[in-house]
């Protein structure tokens, strides 16, 4: 057994609590201000500790918006927001299970060609495509809209990768089995196969959505109208007016809320979180 | 590999690769290939006529002091944040490596901020270190800084590395702790019963087995720092003051927003392409000898 001293402990659990101390305190201060008054924090006269404005501060945000030009509810962004991660989270698991079935249940010509083509994706993020993509979803007339928003990023090499590997390590005796059965290609996929994957599906999830709700560069592109702008296009909109004139704890309370349901899947499905960040990395 | 047991069917296959083939060949492939093929070509003022021009487009660029000094920028923004975010999160990890109480609650308090988006990540930080009214800057001024990443290149560009490499922490963090536990506890007593101090056992035993870690984290943070840091730098700085936090990628995003050269912009993505080409590339090539889990 390795020495554990006394002090070493204290040390770690010391060293632990600076470091969730330094993680925590930005939110720290982000919930402080949304429970102020905006004269006393743009005076820089903050407190550290919570005030009274709570209800107000969050009634404003969710309903009714910023005082300034844009005026959109924040409630209104995060359905958007929500629509926009669920499509893509779910549609990058269905086209890319679908593929994985084919390219391992199937043989056909150019299967590996189509499962490369799909794999270099993995080299093109939208970062190094925006003006060519924006063209297309522009000529395609769907700028401002959820397919806009989640189409251009809803192909997934991972994915199907990770699919891909799942099922190769599912015992042929099945397929097997379900044919002596009389089942089909779909009865297998539907009645096997989807039920085996349903935890790789689920660690998936987790890791998609937040990654479609997190989405910031191509929102911000492609929508132009108030009510399709997502929660992380919408609080970079509320910094923009002149300084003075920035309603902190509103935008403390958007950041908030931004963050609110990608931190509640993390806590929450921890497990799941954690395999499908793995995996994903593999 | 290829699997014995598989169904027979001529129409089926495409039809399941379909949609995806679909989507990749729309949004990706054609995008992508326009940036090539535009970044050869040279549009006049009005955008009447095009003309064929090889490597001009890129040869500008390099000629560009301003592009010259964004590619120096993003790397040693990159590798500040990889550094700092790093050895802050080894720190913890080998911290957290221990039968403590409550090591699943340290877990969870620490790996929470992997689900902050760019953009809140960089409101939290430009709200605390707000040269008028962040709170931290109360205290920064009170020691005597001259604060003002308003003004202050370099201080704006310390404001993003750390902002960053903050977000960075809970991923690198579940990481190491990953390969951490998953070095035989015999390898390490070994050098215990050997009178390695814990010093000495972390430095001789424990750093060089975690170097696959270490290497393929390395690669993450990079990429992380090459493109993720595009929210931060949106509604933290943009781009600013003058250009001090301007990176690759908010070039490519700015000058294409000004309108104006589609060729510059063209050939700017295609270099982007390459680097994340050759970073996908060293990525995969020592992929298996990364740590099992």
């Amino acid at each position: 057994m390795v020495e554990e001293e006394g002090f070493q402990r204290y040390l770690a659990h010391f060293i632990l609590w600076i470091g969730i101390a330094i993680v925590a305190f930005p939110v720290y201060l982000a919930i402080v201000a949304s429970t102020q008054d905006n004269a006393v924090i743009a005076n820089g006269q903050m407190s550290l500790l919570p005030g009274g404005h709570f209800f107000e501060t969050y009634y404003q945000t969710l309903f009714v918006g910023t005082s300034g030009s844009t005026r959109e509810p924040v409630l209104n962004m995060m359905l958007n927001s929500l629509v926009m991660a669920l499509l893509i989270a779910v549609g990058k698991i269905a086209i890319s299970i679908i593929s994985a079935y084919a390219i391992v249940y199937f043989r056909f010509p150019f299967r590996m060609a189509i499962f490369w083509i799909i794999f270099i994706t993995l080299m093109l993020p939208v970062e190094v495509r925006i003006y060519p993509t924006y063209k297309i979803v522009a000529d395609l007339h769907l700028l401002d809209s959820y397919a806009g928003l989640s189409l251009p990023l809803i192909a997934s090499a991972t994915a199907t990768l990770l699919f891909r590997q799942f099922f190769m390590t599912v015992p042929d005796e099945l397929l097997e089995a379900s044919r002596i059965d009389g089942a089909g290609p779909f009865r297998f996929f539907w009645d096997t196969l989807l039920p085996l994957s349903r935890t790789n599906m689920a660690a998936l999830f987790v890791i998609l959505f937040i990654l479609g709700w997190n989405q910031y560069l191509w929102p911000l592109l492609i929508t132009t109208r108030d009510d399709m702008q997502t929660i992380q296009v919408g609080i970079r909109k509320m910094i923009t007016t002149t300084d003075a004139l920035t309603e902190w704890p509103v935008v403390m309370a958007t950041a908030l809320l931004a963050m609110l349901p990608p931190v509640f899947v993390v806590v929450v499905m921890q497990k799941l979180f954690v395999r499908g960040l793995v995996e994903t990395e593999k | 590999m290829q699997k014995q047991a598989i169904f027979q069917s001529k129409l089926l296959p495409y039809a399941l690769v379909a949609p995806q083939l679909a989507i990749v060949l729309i949004f990706f492939y054609w995008p992508a290939a326009q940036a090539v093929i535009q970044s050869f070509l040279l549009q006049d003022a009005f955008g009447l006529s095009t003309s064929f021009v090889w490597f001009e487009n890129y040869l500008e660029l390099f000629k560009d002091p301003a592009y010259f000094a964004a590619i120096v920028r993003t790397f040693a923004f990159s590798f500040a944040i990889a550094v700092s975010s790093l050895s802050f999160a080894l720190l913890l990890a080998v911290m957290a490596d221990r039968p403590l109480r409550g090591s699943t609650l340290y877990r969870t308090l620490l790996i929470w901020p992997y689900a902050v988006a760019p953009p809140v990540v960089g409101v939290l930080w430009v709200f605390m270190l707000h040269p008028s009214l962040g709170v931290l800057s109360r205290y920064l001024r009170a020691m005597g800084v001259d604060w003002n990443p308003l003004l202050d290149g370099d201080q704006a560009a310390a404001l993003i590395i750390l902002a960053a490499a903050w977000k960075q922490i809970s991923y690198n963090f579940l990481f190491f702790l990953a390969g951490l536990q998953s070095i035989p506890k015999s390898v390490i007593e070994a050098a215990a019963i050997d009178g390695a101090r814990p010093m000495r056992r972390f430095w001789t035993v424990i750093f060089p087995l975690l170097s696959p870690t270490i290497f393929f984290l390395l690669v993450i943070n990079i990429v992380y720092a090459f493109f993720d840091t595009f929210g931060i730098i949106d509604t933290m700085t943009r781009g600013g003051p003058g250009k001090a936090t301007e990176t690759l990628v908010y070039k490519v995003y700015t000058d294409g927003l000004l309108g104006g050269n589609l060729g510059s912009s063209a050939a700017q993505s295609v270099i982007l392409m390459v680097i994340v080409i050759v970073l996908t590339g060293i990525q995969f090539r020592f992929v298996e000898r990364k740590v099992t889990y």
